[in-house]
């Protein structure tokens, strides 16, 4: 049996049963991987359950910094009998299984092809531990021990990391690293450590923070200058809002009254807690909501009202996928469409796509500019692999000389120096963008009435066709000034000319860079266009036109991204290609490359989707 | 119909405390029907804020969709408002009430509009004791729609459609008091007497205030078989008393008999008297307030005036301890925490 041999590049999955702190474990490895210096990259895929169901931890250690999926598992460690038949299939020819053998492995699962680590984990707990809680947690710690020997992990890197995650629960240190050398002196006397896949310290990671992306967002709402948070409660998205309490406890506590500069309310629904945003924007504060896609579909009326109320409204949607009880822990980019046009009526709204850690807390904080200047719903388009797992990314980034861009709002000098008749939806600068008031400026000048579409420029209820039309033809108007907003695209061009090109977004980006490198390898060359925002600006349409061919790499069934580029940009539509993989898991580097070089072959890429095998 | 207002004014109106007439809280010309009870309220409102002496601009009038959501349009022209989307105004007010709570929120709501669409944030609104005036214009019909029954039409009341509602109301006072509102009334559109002093005194309490307003819809719901109509109403009204309201620091001048009276200090020291006609009403009982309504409909009567005050709560502010200062007010010195703790942040990340 050829075994796989590799220094500090592998995948390895942790096969677990929800609700028994295997997470934390887990998150053990990655970090004393990341310690070590070495880019991580660690991704949780859990059920919809509390306890009992199976779950799976993913961890990707590469030595050459590419942190997004791979596509198949070197080592598995699979401690859940639920999910060991499968488990056991899905590891590579030459990789490694660790169990738990304390009950004999079932012979239908031996492969001649796999190295087996059997360690009798639940024995050595059951020896050890009393409390059967206890016996449980420390079972994942006892094989993060074994693991430690196995793989050539510094010990004194795991044990600190225990002393640092322990902080304040000082009692748990000690037992926890006992764990960790039971495991550890079991794997020293009973294999050949290290095995053929080794951790080598490496000086890779420099000022890089391992981060979820909402815990980014959440900063980025606080530096951003947040002060009203209105929620309701969904995964993925919780975080967002508990991370921005964590954060405005620290950060935001006002040190003469000891009071709050925030004001967090936990809505009803998300009807109503994007009711609160429009409501705190309107009244001249900074307000944000998180939801998920069911929550985007409750909240498309308000939407609706904030862009034609013009009231400036920020949304951070971590996407999932749905409806209902329909894998809604799994990951996916598929309400592009519906965060784009939501509500009814003609609308549009600005979208923003972060891709790391960092941009989610850039474009978080950019996030209440944008809509402060555009005076319209802006949203932030997260997903759950972002903003659920730890991702390796460069240092969060603040210059303290930053100014909030409120946007064009009056000041009661500057309504009392106005020669003219104030209108509110009076377009003065050319640009669609409007002069607001806020509620309690000045008493005699710049009070209006907030309503939908049936008002003429100055805020007066009219129904006349005319003015709605006109209405309609400025909002336009600025919706041409916002693509001078958004951030730009990341263009990387290939090293060789090509007609052909590629276009991904958000979480795909990381496996895209890596499978970008694959192809080049293999002679394919293609230019990379990154969309980060929405209105597209010009450079979007300028790459389209330079080639032949483009890829439109998405998570999603629809193609959403490549809809929306269709709809919105004067381009042919022939030359997308749509790759899409949806099944709710992140999307790996192995399936890029395996759709586009199939694609190269019959220049037919529907086939793609028929063929992929469905992994965890 | 009306639809100029003549710009002549009386020279010697009269002035409030501000120097301000009655002139300077009125409003854009109405546009619902001739002797809608909707503009009584309307008209109920800017009395009640004229002799209040508040500064217009420091109103912020908030309402949802229907024929009383269209009414802020037509009072106080000076304050800023906003007609939301329908059964949601109490979320658009609890954000601009987060955003600054310095200014007096009027809210402005239908049966239809906090009785079926927006009832769940009608509780929501209620548990946590938003500082606001929330008022329900009740016609117990759908008025822009053409005159469908509302949650809030009694078993058998029937308008112009001709067929008796066959369900169980809404009482948004009982399920209100049950829902821990601190301040509770019920009043009719045609007794202005009694409902300026009560949305004075909602005004001026710091908390969530109802006032649930029966406002009879002559168009759809005004015939002699609705419970609704101004006839109906008018004939089976029942008083818990006169109510009063007395601003800060002026000297109450009334005669009272000893046991049907009772006194309430607000939080700005402005006081609430109520000249009872039941003596077994205790306006700090919630259970009180609640059998006195019920007791009035088994006798098929309407019981308005003054239900329920609790002066001493919490609002949603003090609940969940923001700063004194309107947060919109807050800069990027109280808000942004700067570079150095974000070094920090990126420090614990490692």
């Amino acid at each position: 049996m050829q075994q796989i041999k590799s220094v500090n590049d592998f995948v390895i999955r942790f096969a677990n049963t929800n609700g028994t702190g295997s997470a934390s474990a887990n998150n053990l490895f990655a970090k004393t991987v990341f310690r070590m210096g070495i880019p991580v990259s660690p991704k949780n895929v859990f059920p919809s359950n509390i306890q009992g169901l199976p779950t799976w931890y993913e961890v990707r250690v590469n030595d050459k910094g590419y942190v997004g999926r791979r596509g198949g598992v070197d080592i598995m460690v699979a401690v859940n009998p639920q999910s060991m038949a499968q488990d056991i299939k899905d590891v590579e020819p030459g990789g490694y299984f660790v169990y738990d053998k304390t009950k004999p492995l079932d012979k239908r699962f031996y492969r001649d092809d796999v190295t087996f680590f059997g360690i009798p984990l639940t024995d050595i707990s059951r020896r050890e531990y009393a409390d059967p809680r206890q016996r449980q947690l420390f079972k994942n710690v006892i094989y993060i021990g074994a693991l430690s020997a196995m793989v050539d992990i510094e010990f004194d890197v795991l044990k600190n990391l225990v002393h640092d995650q322990f902080k304040g629960k000082e009692k748990l240190i000690a037992p926890n690293i006992h764990a960790l050398e039971l495991g550890y002196q079991y794997a020293q006397e009973h294999f050949d450590c290290p095995i053929g896949i080794r951790i080598e310290r490496r000086d890779m990671v420099d000022k890089h923070i391992l981060m979820e992306g909402n815990e980014a967002l959440a900063l980025g709402a606080i530096y951003g200058g947040a002060s009203v948070a209105a929620w309701y409660p969904i995964t993925p998205s919780t975080s967002v809002v508990e991370q921005f309490e964590k954060y405005a406890k620290r950060l935001r506590i006002d040190p003469g009254s000891g009071k709050c500069n925030y004001a967090i309310v936990q809505a009803e629904d998300e009807l109503s807690a994007i009711g609160m945003v429009v409501g705190a924007s309107w009244n001249g504060a900074r307000a944000f909501t998180a939801t998920s896609g069911p929550g985007v579909s409750l909240m498309n009326e308000f939407l609706g009202l904030a862009y034609f109320a013009e009231v400036p409204t920020v949304l951070f949607d971590v996407q999932r996928t749905g409806p209902s009880t329909g894998m809604p822990t799994r990951s996916q980019q598929s309400d592009l469409l519906l965060a784009a046009y939501a509500s009814h009526g003609d609308t549009k709204h600005v979208l923003l796509f972060p891709a790391t850690p960092k941009e989610c807390f850039e474009m978080g904080a950019a996030s209440f500019d944008l809509a402060d200047r555009l005076q319209t719903p802006v949203i932030v388009m997260n997903d759950l692999d972002l903003g659920m797992n730890e991702h390796f990314s460069e240092p969060l980034e603040w210059d303290d000389s930053t100014c909030y861009d409120r946007g064009k709002v009056l000041s009661k000098a500057e309504l009392e120096a106005m020669p003219d008749r104030y209108g509110r939806y009076l377009d003065v600068d050319d640009d669609g963008i409007c002069y607001r008031t806020y509620p309690g400026t000045h008493p005699t000048k710049g009070a209006f009435f907030t309503r939908g579409s049936s008002r003429d420029r100055y805020a007066k209820y009219t129904e006349s066709s005319e003015e709605y039309v006109d209405n309609m033809e400025r909002l336009l108007v600025k919706w041409e000034t916002a693509k001078n907003y958004v951030p730009e695209p990341e263009i990387v061009p290939a090293e060789r000319s090509t007609c052909d090109g590629i276009i991904y977004f958000g979480t795909t980006t990381a496996s895209a860079e890596e499978a970008l490198d694959i192809l080049r390898d293999q002679g394919v060359h293609l230019d990379a266009l990154r969309v980060r925002g929405f209105p597209f600006n010009a450079d979007v349409e300028a790459f389209i036109a330079k080639h032949d061919r483009i890829y439109v790499v998405e998570q999603n069934r629809d193609g959403q991204l490549r809809t929306l580029l269709v709809n919105e940009c004067e381009i042919n539509p022939s030359k997308l290609k749509p790759l899409l993989c949806y099944d709710g898991l992140p999307i790996t580097a192995r399936w890029i490359v395996n759709a586009i070089t199939s694609g190269e072959k019959g220049d037919n890429v529907v086939p793609l989707t028929k063929n992929k095998k469905v992994t965890v | 119909m009306t639809y100029h207002r003549p710009e002549f004014r009386h020279p010697e109106l009269p002035t409030n405390d501000l120097g301000y007439t009655r002139k300077e809280y009125e409003g854009a010309i109405s546009t619902l029907c001739a002797g809608c009870g909707h503009d009584s309220i309307s008209a109920a409102i800017i009395q009640a804020c004229f002799e209040l002496s508040l500064e217009p601009h420091k109103v912020a009038k908030i309402s949802g969709i229907g024929c009383s959501s269209k009414t802020p349009t037509y009072f106080l022209q000076n304050s800023h408002g906003f007609n939301s989307v329908h059964g949601r105004m109490p979320s658009v007010a609890t954000g601009a009430n987060l955003a600054n709570r310095e200014l007096t929120y009027i809210g402005v709501s239908g049966d239809g509009d906090s009785a079926s669409i927006g009832m769940g944030q009608f509780a929501h609104v209620v548990r946590r004791n938003l500082n606001m005036l929330y008022l329900v214009e009740n016609n117990g019909c759908y008025g822009l729609t053409k005159g469908q029954d509302s949650a809030t039409s009694d078993i058998g009341s029937m308008g112009k459609k001709g067929t008796p509602n066959p369900f169980e109301p809404i009482d948004l006072c009982t399920l209100a008091l049950e829902l821990g509102a601190t301040f509770v009334a019920r009043s009719f559109s045609g007794d202005k007497e009694q409902l300026v002093p009560l949305i004075k005194a909602a005004i001026s309490h710091s908390g969530f205030a109802l006032i649930d307003v029966v406002s009879p819809c002559v168009t759809f719901n005004n015939t002699a078989t609705s419970t609704k109509s101004y006839e109906f109403v008018r004939e089976h009204i029942e008083a818990t008393g006169k109510t009063d309201f007395i601003p800060v620091r002026q000297e109450i001048m009334a005669d009272y008999k000893p046991g049907f009276s009772q006194e309430v200090t607000l939080h700005d020291g402005s006081v609430i008297h109520l000249y009872k006609n039941d003596e077994n009403l205790d306006l700090h009982d919630r259970l009180s307030a609640i059998q006195a309504i019920h007791k009035c409909k088994e006798k098929g009567e309407i019981l308005t005036g003054l239900l329920y005050l609790d002066p001493d709560c919490q609002d949603l502010h003090e609940i969940i301890g923001s700063v004194e200062k309107p947060l919109r007010d807050l800069n990027e010195s109280a808000l942004c925490p700067g570079s150095k703790s974000l070094e920090a942040i990126n420090e614990s990340l490692r």
